[in-house]
């Protein structure tokens, strides 16, 4: 850090010699690159706006992936998630501000190098098998992974021979995710990995993202499943309409909306209930109700003291749902208000 | 920590030229592969010009029509090539683009041109498979007698013929879209051809389409091949290499427009 910036400190004085506007934005830059060095930032987007004619896809987004971590950028259709992934994959340029991987421009062949990426794609060449694609991905790489590895990583083991017009869904998803890991980047961009996967393949797949990370790769996913995020991210950066309205880990998102939920089938009437301490609100939901607490426990105790035959009892974290919920549902209003 | 970065962008390593060369030489390899496992590509290009050839050459020709049949190599020869390359080229390009496969391709490390190698490549590939196909079906059924050099000869004129179709594909793949291709490059393909005398000779036109012809690549390729058995119309041959060659710019800066059009539009 004290190394970085005095190797900077010639090109702090230059700009207080020069003049104008432009001075302002070398000496901006020169004062966050030792910061980013610093925090590890491997891939990031520095107040970059995107605009597609006269739609604004991205609107000043800042955020950054750092080295080990699982980023999940959520958020609803069309929050511009691809767009941010696009940008950083070099596959277009910003309207304004900077696009980072590696601490330089994402299309440098070296950053390409060490990034691997699944994007949603509509049609892949259909007669080629499995392991061809894969050995051709691989082909670009320096240090690919070993086939049986990457058909290991990926759950394809005996699928290697079939060509890829004949896999489900599912395993389309599975050899997309294969074509991303196969050169054994360091940096992997996943841009809707689980969409179109039933339960049991979003898990397998999970778990793989798991083991990435565990061998020390770094991970941006965008999804719009908060039950992903949750279940993947070290980071998850909330995004809709073009804007950032939140990130944080997991934890912090849900403290953002306090409590719990409790949910039971009870003879205890709805009034008592509500009028019960520590209890927020209560609502009949079909046959059971629906409370929301800010702390579980003596809630608890207090209902299963009044109602011996009280059944179907659960416990939720009200969770990173409502918080989502929230937070993109808030956002909306506010735009839709400044358009009218 | 500082270091951290610096450090990844120094192991960064320059790929080795024969790195490089094999890149180029699986992406043909596959190219070709996933062309030649679509019946619905493989069959129409190298079937039809085949077709055409036993249909107008073999069967309607009277036995022992050698200078007809000869014709016919190098005119349905011609028209065979550019169906490889417009459809190959042309319409897989506009399908691979528009479904996202080059995007994927394009955020690899894969080298930019080997995946414009590969399909031109394929499309040679494929243009001397038909050429080959139809000199032998001539030899065999059609009373053709050609020298080795001359068969040669003919071979690689529409073999590296194939290069401005393969230019023109290119120019559409950046325009059409996937639904419309396989219809935009048949209402190129088949005016072209006629007009430029690949069904009917081209002496046998009206005054005015034999001097359009002049303006079609496809004229000048075939007139190429014709030479090469003698029964060409004596042009310069520069000047039709030269036409060739023109034209193989011109659909390039076509290209090029689409591309950068493609560039700053709403895509994915």
């Amino acid at each position: 850090m004290i190394g970085t910036s005095g190797h900077r400190d010639p090109g702090g004085i230059m700009p207080s010699l020069a003049d104008g506007g432009c001075m302002t934005a070398t000496v901006q830059q020169g004062a966050r690159r030792p910061v980013r060095h610093a925090d590890s930032i491997i891939a990031g987007l520095l107040g970059v706006t995107k605009k597609y004619g006269a739609v604004c896809a991205l609107n000043k987004v800042d955020f950054a992936v750092r080295r080990g971590e699982i980023v999940a950028l959520l958020g609803p259709n069309g929050a511009g998630k691809t767009t941010a992934v696009r940008l950083l994959l070099g596959l277009t340029a910003p309207t304004e501000g900077t696009v980072s991987v590696f601490g330089g421009d994402p299309r440098n062949p070296e950053n390409r190098i060490q990034t691997g990426a699944m994007l949603q794609v509509g049609r892949v060449p259909e007669t080629l098998k499995v392991r061809e694609h894969i050995d051709m991905f691989s082909s670009y790489y320096p240090n690919p992974l070993p086939l049986e590895e990457v058909l290991e990583a990926a759950g394809l083991k005996g699928l290697e021979s079939k060509p890829f017009g004949d896999l489900s869904g599912g395993q389309r998803q599975r050899a997309l995710f294969a074509l991303a890991i196969c050169g054994n980047p360091d940096l992997l961009f996943l841009d809707e990995p689980t969409v179109g996967l039933d339960v049991e393949a979003r898990r397998l797949l999970w778990d793989e993202i798991r083991k990435l990370v565990a061998r020390g790769k770094t991970v941006l996913l965008t999804t719009h499943y908060l039950q992903e995020a949750d279940a993947l991210a070290n980071r998850i950066v909330v995004i809709n309409r073009g804007e950032i309205v939140a990130q944080g880990s997991p934890a912090d998102m849900k403290a953002q909306t306090a409590g719990r939920k409790i949910r039971c089938v009870s003879r205890i009437p709805l009034e008592e209930v509500r009028a019960m301490a520590g209890v927020l609100d209560a609502k009949q939901d079909r046959e059971a109700i629906e409370i929301s607490v800010s702390h579980a426990e003596p809630v608890l105790r207090e209902l299963l003291a009044r109602d011996l035959t009280l059944s179907d009892l659960e416990v939720a974290s009200a969770g990173l749902e409502e918080a989502f919920l929230a937070l993109t549902q808030s956002n909306g209003n506010s735009v839709a208000e400044v358009t009218k | 920590m500082s270091a951290a970065t610096p450090v990844l962008n120094e192991q960064a390593i320059r790929r080795p030229q024969t790195d490089v060369l094999r890149i180029f030489v699986k992406e043909a390899k596959y190219e070709f592969l996933k062309s030649i496992r679509l019946p619905i590509f493989a069959v129409s290009t190298i079937l039809l010009p085949v077709m055409f050839y036993v249909l107008f050459g073999l069967l309607l020709g009277s036995k022992g029509s050698g200078p007809v049949t000869t014709f016919l190599v190098a005119t349905y020869g011609t028209f065979g090539v550019m169906g490889a390359a417009l459809f190959g080229f042309g319409v897989g390009m506009t399908i691979e683009r528009g479904q996202g496969w080059l995007e994927l391709k394009r955020a690899s490390p894969m080298p930019p041109y080997a995946y414009f190698a590969a399909k031109v490549t394929t499309s040679m590939i494929f243009s001397l498979i038909i050429s080959v196909l139809l000199l032998t079906l001539g030899v065999v059924f059609g009373g053709v007698h050609l020298q080795a050099i001359q068969m040669v000869k003919m071979v690689v004129i529409l073999v590296c013929g194939s290069i401005p179709f393969c230019a023109l594909g290119l120019a559409i793949g950046y325009f059409a879209k996937p639904n419309s291709a396989p219809a935009m490059v048949n209402l190129i393909y088949l005016p072209l051809s006629f007009l430029s005398g690949l069904w009917i000779p081209v002496q046998m036109l009206p005054k005015t389409l034999q001097h359009i012809a002049t303006f079609l690549p496809p004229y000048h390729l075939s007139q190429l091949a014709l030479d090469v058995i003698g029964v060409g119309r004596g042009e310069s041959q520069w000047w039709h290499v030269r036409a060739l060659i023109g034209a193989t710019l011109l659909f390039m800066g076509l290209a090029r427009i689409g591309y950068q059009r493609d560039q700053g539009k709403l895509y994915g």
